[in-house]
């Protein structure tokens, strides 16, 4: 089987993709980087997965080009693309064994059967899988599920891997550690990955850079800490961060007609702050304590560390924030205005 | 205890009418008719034979014919059926425009009923009218398909074949509808072509339609009285003359007899039996159920 590249860089240009007239991704640019872990972020119906899956060939596009190394491969099926897909619902074979499933990619590319079990093997006993090789999935929880998947996905070590929401059917805590197993597994297969997650906690983690997507649109690319520290829109900075960033209206904080976003953590009680906020809900979390509150009709979190001077609930209070930690938008079109 | 008494007595209410039906309608014939298959009856009275009955009609070469006859056209009418019904629901399971007008006239054969069905394929097949037998020309002219030995029994299957495939088309579309999209488009991410998509995804998951299907065509298959009746009446020289016919047709040896056709009848019970059991203990290893 020739491979069009082993250099997995990902170009999308210009692409569009409609469904019965509805767009679904409209006009996106981004290059992935060779052996980049790119994370494609954004709520649901944003048009991340379909933008993942024009990328494995399983959609085609309507407008623009997608590349993969140094070729466009728009018209290339997803066996020709050295392409592996990781499914949110693992996509299993259920009547297959573990070692038949990891097995499958190499099968149907007539690799001899002695090989193709080694290669099973390899794959199954790195991620911890060498006793359940003979069980079917039937058999196997949630994240050996998800691991049996991951298995059969670099089994034929593609050049570049596709992940639509892998974990989201795990527990938090497994979600937890095997996202940590991701990030080894990359790290150690040197490969492209583009992973789609709607998750800011994985994507904040995992992501050699993030692209937030919301309406068929990129909104922002960059590394997870320019993503949050500068967010590109209104909707990026309340897409990304726990509790989202607080948006205030034009003139509260200071003068001027663009709106002003601050992070919660960021905001101070101070006696003479321009800001007067009265207090809903005070929630102490152990380490930290969440106060929430509204500001004429807007709602607002402040983020606090010590449990020391908490407002009371009812509690009418100033608030401030650093200048330097303040981000500007424009009123109407919600973009960042400031550097 | 009194409410434990109270329970049982509604219980007893709720399931009465149930047991009534099951009583009347399918354990006492069945009682009857295993009695019955005991007896050699004339116009006016029986006499009783005893089990010996049954040992000796199974071992009667008309029985032992007409099992072969069925066997035969079972063996023809499930894996054709089968096989069409499975490439008629693949080719309407698509998402295309106006495939539901097909999904319409595939199924459209379990609306229709075996004697129309039965007329129908004896007009088509007709040596002297019939467009079929036009096509198939020569041989088929005279005396016609239905009374050609060798093709009659193919003619009836033809028959048959057509009028259960409505069945095994919705039942085969339902389960094919119950296979996650997700593992076709794993094994086409994988490489996999149209085949060994088929063949690796799509027959091991519906896999138990499939044991379901085929238990239900071989059944009917054994059952098979109406086309035969109305198409060949069991000819030409007993070769369409299946067990169901040999209890219930007219003009054979058994015609006249109420005992050997309730003996034939009970028989066919058994083998139908005996056959379900064989083909889920035969097939079950290879049927992937759940998950």
């Amino acid at each position: 089987m020739a491979y069009p590249s082993r250099v997995a860089q990902v170009r999308l240009k210009n692409l569009t993709k409609q469904f019965d007239g509805v767009t679904a991704v409209e006009d996106i640019n981004l290059d992935i980087a060779d052996r980049e872990f790119m994370v494609l972020l954004g709520p649901s119906g944003c048009g991340k997965s379909t933008l993942l899956r024009m990328i494995a060939g399983l959609e085609d596009p309507t407008e623009g080009e997608v590349w993969i190394g140094d070729l466009m491969v728009n018209d290339t099926l997803p066996k020709q693309r050295d392409v592996a897909m990781v499914f949110q619902s693992y996509a299993l074979y259920p009547h297959k064994t573990v070692q038949e499933n990891i097995e499958f990619p190499l099968k149907v590319r007539n690799v001899p059967k002695p090989e193709r079990a080694a290669a099973a093997l390899e794959a199954a006993s790195s991620l911890g899988l060498a006793e359940y090789v003979g069980r079917k999935p039937g058999a196997l929880s949630g994240g050996q599920r998800q691991r049996v998947a991951l298995a059969r996905a670099i089994v034929r070590n593609p050049a570049v891997f596709c992940m639509d929401e892998p974990l989201s059917n795990l527990d938090a805590k497994l979600r937890g550690e095997t996202r940590a197993e991701l990030i080894a597994l990359h790290q150690r297969l040197n490969s492209t990955f583009v992973y789609v997650t709607h998750d800011q906690v994985e994507a904040m983690t995992m992501g050699t850079r993030i692209a937030v997507m919301s309406r068929g649109h990129l909104e922002q690319v960059g590394t997870p800490q320019d993503v949050y520290d500068k967010p590109a829109s209104v909707f990026v900075a309340q897409f990304v961060g726990m509790p989202p960033m607080n948006i205030l209206p034009p003139g509260s904080l200071e003068p001027g007609p663009h709106v002003v976003g601050v992070r919660p953590e960021h905001l101070h009680f101070r006696g003479d702050g321009p800001l007067t906020m009265m207090v809903q809900l005070v929630e102490k979390l152990g380490h930290e304590t969440l106060i929430t509150g509204v500001i004429g009709d807007k709602r607002v979190v402040v983020r606090q560390d010590s449990e020391e001077s908490l407002p009371a609930v009812g509690d009418r209070v100033q608030l401030d924030a650093p200048e330097a930690t303040r981000h500007r938008f424009d009123a109407i079109t919600e973009r960042r205005i400031d550097a | 205890m009194k409410r434990k008494w109270r329970d049982s007595g509604l219980a007893a209410l709720m399931l009465g009418p149930s047991a009534v039906i099951l009583v009347l309608f399918v354990i006492y014939p069945l009682i009857k008719a295993m009695w019955l298959g005991q007896q050699r009856c004339g116009v006016t009275s029986c006499t009783n034979s005893g089990l010996r009955q049954y040992v000796d009609a199974f071992r009667s070469n008309e029985f032992q014919d007409s099992l072969i006859v069925t066997a035969k056209y079972a063996l023809i009418t499930v894996p054709i059926g089968l096989v069409l019904g499975v490439g008629l629901a693949v080719l309407a399971d698509k998402y295309m425009r106006g495939v539901g007008l097909f999904r319409t006239i595939f199924s459209s054969t379990v609306a229709t009923s075996v004697a129309v069905a039965s007329v129908m394929w004896f007009f088509l097949l007709n040596p002297s009218v019939g467009v079929l037998a036009e096509w198939i020309g020569g041989r088929a002219k005279t005396p016609g398909l239905l009374q050609s030995p060798g093709l009659a029994l193919w003619a009836v299957s033809a028959s048959s074949i057509w009028a259960n495939l409505g069945f095994t088309f919705i039942v085969v579309t339902a389960g094919l509808q119950g296979v996650p999209k997700d593992l076709y488009e794993s094994a086409f991410v994988d490489g996999a072509g149209g085949f060994r998509r088929f063949t690796n995804v799509t027959l091991p998951m519906i896999s138990p339609t499939l044991l379901f299907a085929s238990v239900v065509l071989t059944t009917r298959a054994f059952q098979s009285f109406g086309e035969i009746d109305l198409l060949t009446a069991g000819g030409p020289k007993g070769e369409t003359t299946t067990l169901t016919y040999l209890a219930y047709g007219s003009g054979l040896p058994t015609s006249n007899d109420d005992g050997l056709r309730a003996t034939v009848s009970v028989l066919l019970f058994f083998v139908l039996l005996i056959l379900a059991l064989v083909q889920f203990r035969g097939l079950e290893k290879r049927v992937h159920y759940g998950n």
